[in-house]
């Protein structure tokens, strides 16, 4: 069947270098991935098409990409899965990176982000002369996420990422988890204040998107949470992020509902002034929208607290 | 840019080399024509073999296995290297990081692999391969050796018979440089791109294997290809022999257990030449289903299924639309492996430091699917390839590095690059006559697949020494229609079908020159092996301006002889 690719090309050796789409009719199989679609176009029609491609199977991660406007694998993606406007299949770099050559994109401050983490397992004492014990259990936890290919295909539409290019990043903490979570690394203290740093697992906003994007399984910010959890627990609560976390249950605790002008207070501090006049101006216009509850002492305890109560008592004796 | 040790690819073998020839004090660099992570060593699933000594196995029997496996053409004093460093090697990756699959009592997990007895397969699910290479990766970040990513080599420098460097390309500048070094160790994997289809990556392109062809060291056993028994027919890529190894079963279309007839002891579990034959000998026969097999695990449960072989089941279900929990999967063998390569000694040197009697290349040296020490003989044991990488790449890293010690720099001038830089110019400057390296290359592989495969004679093998010759006149006059310098692929597509082209006719002179039928080469017209006369490599050297030249090297034993192999 024909099906017609519109790619987003940029040739930074063109006279005047802009991005543009482009369309190319292709004759692909039933069976056709995305990348089968770009190869017959390098291969038959544009040479000058530029791709990272190589294993086809979805494990070395290099054809990392977008379709229809969503992060992905282009070997992965099978062209009949799709349902483009009007049959057209839109095919486009990485975001959150610069662009070397049409999808090529520039990796190299991904790799950094990936160095950021100390992404290489640190343990204490001498070296054993067999293997180090661990649980079976524990090591099969750390399959699916060992099974990252550092593709980039979370980073790239990662949502935070793209306001906070500082943000270490979804690829870059899933691999600190693996070594956060393994048994026979020593350093887990020491690298759980360093996630809990500015830029670290305390900036995800938990949009989802890397879960959903992944060609993996990896599920990036399940990840991050575990990081958030394993850090309070380890009496690292000092940050908003961890304020704000715990405050929430408090407040739910307290109320029986989310009182976002408690939950600021408890995650910012009474005194953090200049923070509080930073929020005003959204707090007036949530307030004028109805999407605020009434202020802290204004409103009436829900009925039936004490069972609110029970649930966030047993809830959190579970956990 | 100058080192004491460069490595030319970043898989397995290339940075277990670096690893080590760091850890002796070298100055060592990797370069790669991808990022480290995307090396083809992702692709092997199953695991890797060890006989450790406190499980109640022992070292000869892993050794006796793969000579058996090799069909007694591997190098029994090689082998015994392999079998005898596999159980300190497999501890030191798991020191490492690496998160190998465990029993209850916390230690490490085997399972059972072709063309051996014992479960001696140490493994991670079914993605050892990668585990393994993101764990090696993380070393060399820990040990900060550079590498050059996304650079293309063009070709070795070669000065008085010794290799001081290479010249390569930047892929985002289009940039050629010199990269000096005092020793090179080729571990750029294997060449399966020569075929089509086959398991590997597009990356595989024989590089390695072309530029030390090129610079004068020998090929070795290139006539060896491996066919893995079951690869997916949609788009040729390999389902592990682990799905065998947990207990899969191959059926053909009138629903026999078929290879029962073939080898009545091991089963689906003899070794990969056999199954492989016995397959196409099934579907020749017309007990195929739409020319392949099927390959049944239902039996295994599904639990076990995606706990065990998660990424099979995927990739089954991706790429064939087939759940392996509820239906059998279409197989088919399909190539898989280079079992020869640039011929090395025991220490991955490319050249004859006293008495082998064969040339080649000081200063060079090779590891990994793109050597051949020779480990693998005529056919390659499930598990043992990764084995060989990290094995033998540590070996090479330090014999390189022990080599650069005692070699002083030497003065080159950077114009050595113009030869290289002027080919460039010229692929770039050819007018276009409507032929393609994609055409040229997908003739190559449709043709090695018919007449190299796992059936031989030789009218095919003549048949194909012509074609290959032709298309390589074509390929002197093929067009780059992409004339730009950043990231031009079908620039560098063009480069490695030059090195698949001097592979490919290594494979079919080597084919030709062995009269017999011996582990992966079996030729319709000699259909038997003869210890007496072909118990021996063939060496393969590049001539300029003339057919290759064709030695044979005695193979070495040590306590096994030949003997009739039965499964």
């Amino acid at each position: 069947m024909e099906k017609t690719i519109r790619i987003k090309r940029f040739d930074p050796e063109s006279k005047n270098p802009q991005a543009y789409h482009q369309e190319f009719k292709v004759e692909v199989e039933e069976s056709s991935s995305v990348l089968d679609a770009l190869i017959t176009i390098r291969e038959s029609i544009d040479e000058s098409l530029a791709v990272r491609c190589s294993c086809r199977g979805a494990i070395c991660g290099s054809c990392g990409l977008r379709v229809n406007g969503q992060g992905t694998l282009a070997c992965k993606t099978k062209i009949n899965s799709l349902r483009g406007s009007n049959g057209t299949i839109t095919v486009e770099p990485m975001g959150n990176m610069a662009v070397v050559k049409d999808l090529v994109t520039d990796m190299r401050p991904f790799w950094e982000k990936i160095r950021q983490v100390t992404p290489w397992l640190q343990t204490t004492g001498d070296a054993p002369t067999a293997e180090y014990l661990a649980p079976p259990d524990a090591m099969t936890h750390l399959n699916p996420v060992m099974g990252c290919i550092m593709c980039g295909v979370c980073v790239s539409d990662c949502t935070a990422l793209e306001v906070d290019p500082t943000f270490v990043g979804p690829a870059a903490l899933a691999k600190a988890y693996r070594f956060v979570a393994d048994p026979r690394d020593a350093a887990t203290n020491q690298r759980l204040r360093d996630l809990d740093e500015p830029t670290g697992m305390w900036d995800c906003t938990r949009c989802m998107v890397c879960v959903e994007v992944c060609p993996k399984g990896v599920a990036p910010m399940d990840r991050i949470m575990a990081l958030r959890s394993k850090g309070m627990n380890s009496g690292l609560t000092d940050t908003y992020g961890a304020r704000h976390s715990m405050g929430f249950i408090e407040v739910v605790r307290d109320k029986g509902i989310l009182d976002e002008v408690m939950l600021t207070i408890k995650t910012l501090g009474l005194f953090n002034i200049s923070r509080f006049m930073g929020l005003l101006p959204v707090a007036i216009r949530s307030l004028l929208h109805g999407k605020l509850p009434k202020p802290g002492p204004f409103h009436k305890p829900l009925p039936g607290m004490h069972n609110i109560r029970r649930i966030v008592d047993t809830t959190e004796k579970m956990k | 840019m100058q080192h004491d040790v460069l490595i030319v690819g970043a898989g397995l073998a290339g940075m277990r080399a670096a690893y080590e020839a760091n850890a002796e004090g070298a100055n060592v660099a990797l370069i790669t024509k991808v990022y480290p992570v995307r090396s083809h060593s992702n692709a092997a699933q199953g695991g890797i073999n060890a006989a450790l000594t406190d499980r109640g196995d022992a070292w000869e029997e892993h050794a006796f296995e793969t000579v058996k496996g090799s069909d007694y053409l591997g190098d029994q004093d090689s082998i015994t290297l392999l079998s005898q460093d596999a159980g300190p090697e497999i501890i030191a990756l798991e020191n490492m990081g690496v998160i190998f699959s465990r029993n209850d009592d916390g230690r490490l997990g085997t399972r059972r692999f072709g063309g051996q007895k014992k479960a001696r397969t140490f493994f991670v699910s079914d993605f050892t391969g990668q585990a393994i290479l993101h764990v090696l990766f993380e070393q060399i970040l820990k040990t900060n050796i550079p590498t050059y990513n996304e650079w293309f080599v063009t070709s070795l420098v070669i000065e008085d018979g010794q290799c001081y460097g290479v010249v390569a390309m930047e892929m985002e500048t289009g940039n050629v440089q010199f990269i000096q070094a005092k020793s090179v160790i080729i571990a750029a994997g294997g060449l399966g791109r020569v075929y089509e289809p086959s398991t590997n990556a597009l990356i595989c392109t024989g590089d390695g294997m072309g530029l030390a062809y090129q610079a004068g060291a020998p090929l070795m056993d290139m006539e060896m290809v491996q066919y893995h028994p079951t690869t997916l027919k949609a788009n040729g890529l390999l389902i592990s022999e682990a799905v065998r190894g947990e207990g899969g079963h191959l059926y053909n279309s009138k629903g026999e257990r078929f290879m029962e007839k073939y080898a009545p002891n091991m089963l689906e579990l003899a070794s990969r030449d056999v199954v492989s034959r016995s397959e196409q000998t099934e579907i020749n026969e017309g007990r195929g289903i739409n020319g392949c097999v099927h390959l049944d695990c239902r039996h295994l449960g599904e639990k076990f299924i995606k706990e065990r072989l998660s990424q099979v089941w995927e990739e089954a279900h991706t790429f064939s639309n087939v759940d392996m929990t509820k239906e059998p999967l279409p197989i088919r063998p399909g190539m898989h492996y280079q079992m020869g390569g640039v011929k090395t000694d025991n220490n991955g040197r490319c050249w004859d430091i006293g008495g082998g009697g064969w040339g080649g290349v000081r200063g060079l040296f090779a590891a990994g699917e793109a050597a051949c020490v020779s480990v693998h003989g005529g056919n390659r044991l499930g598990a043992n390839s990764l084995l060989d990488t990290v094995v033998y790449g540590k070996r090479s890293g330090l014999a390189a590095s022990a080599f650069a010690k005692g070699t002083p720099s030497k003065d080159i001038p950077s114009s050595i690059i113009s030869k290289d830089d002027n080919m460039i110019k010229s692929l770039l400057s050819r007018k276009d006559n409507k032929d393609s390296v994609a055409a040229i290359r997908l003739e190559m592989g449709t043709m090695m697949n018919e007449h190299l495969a796992v059936y031989r004679d030789q009218k095919g093998m003549e048949t194909a020494l012509t074609k290959i010759r032709s298309l390589r006149e074509r390929w002197k006059e093929v067009p780059v229609r992409n004339k730009g310098r950043i990231f031009n692929t079908t620039l560098i597509n063009a480069m490695e079908l030059g090195f698949m082209l001097d592979c490919a006719e290594a494979i079919i002179v080597g084919a030709l020159f062995r009269k017999e039928s011996r582990g992966a080469h079996v030729r319709l017209d000699f259909p038997e092996r003869d210890d007496e006369n072909w118990l021996k490599h063939i060496l393969t050297y590049q001539q300029p301006g003339a057919d290759p030249k064709i030695e044979t090297l005695a193979v070495r034993m040590t306590q096994w002889e030949p003997k009739p192999r039965v499964y």
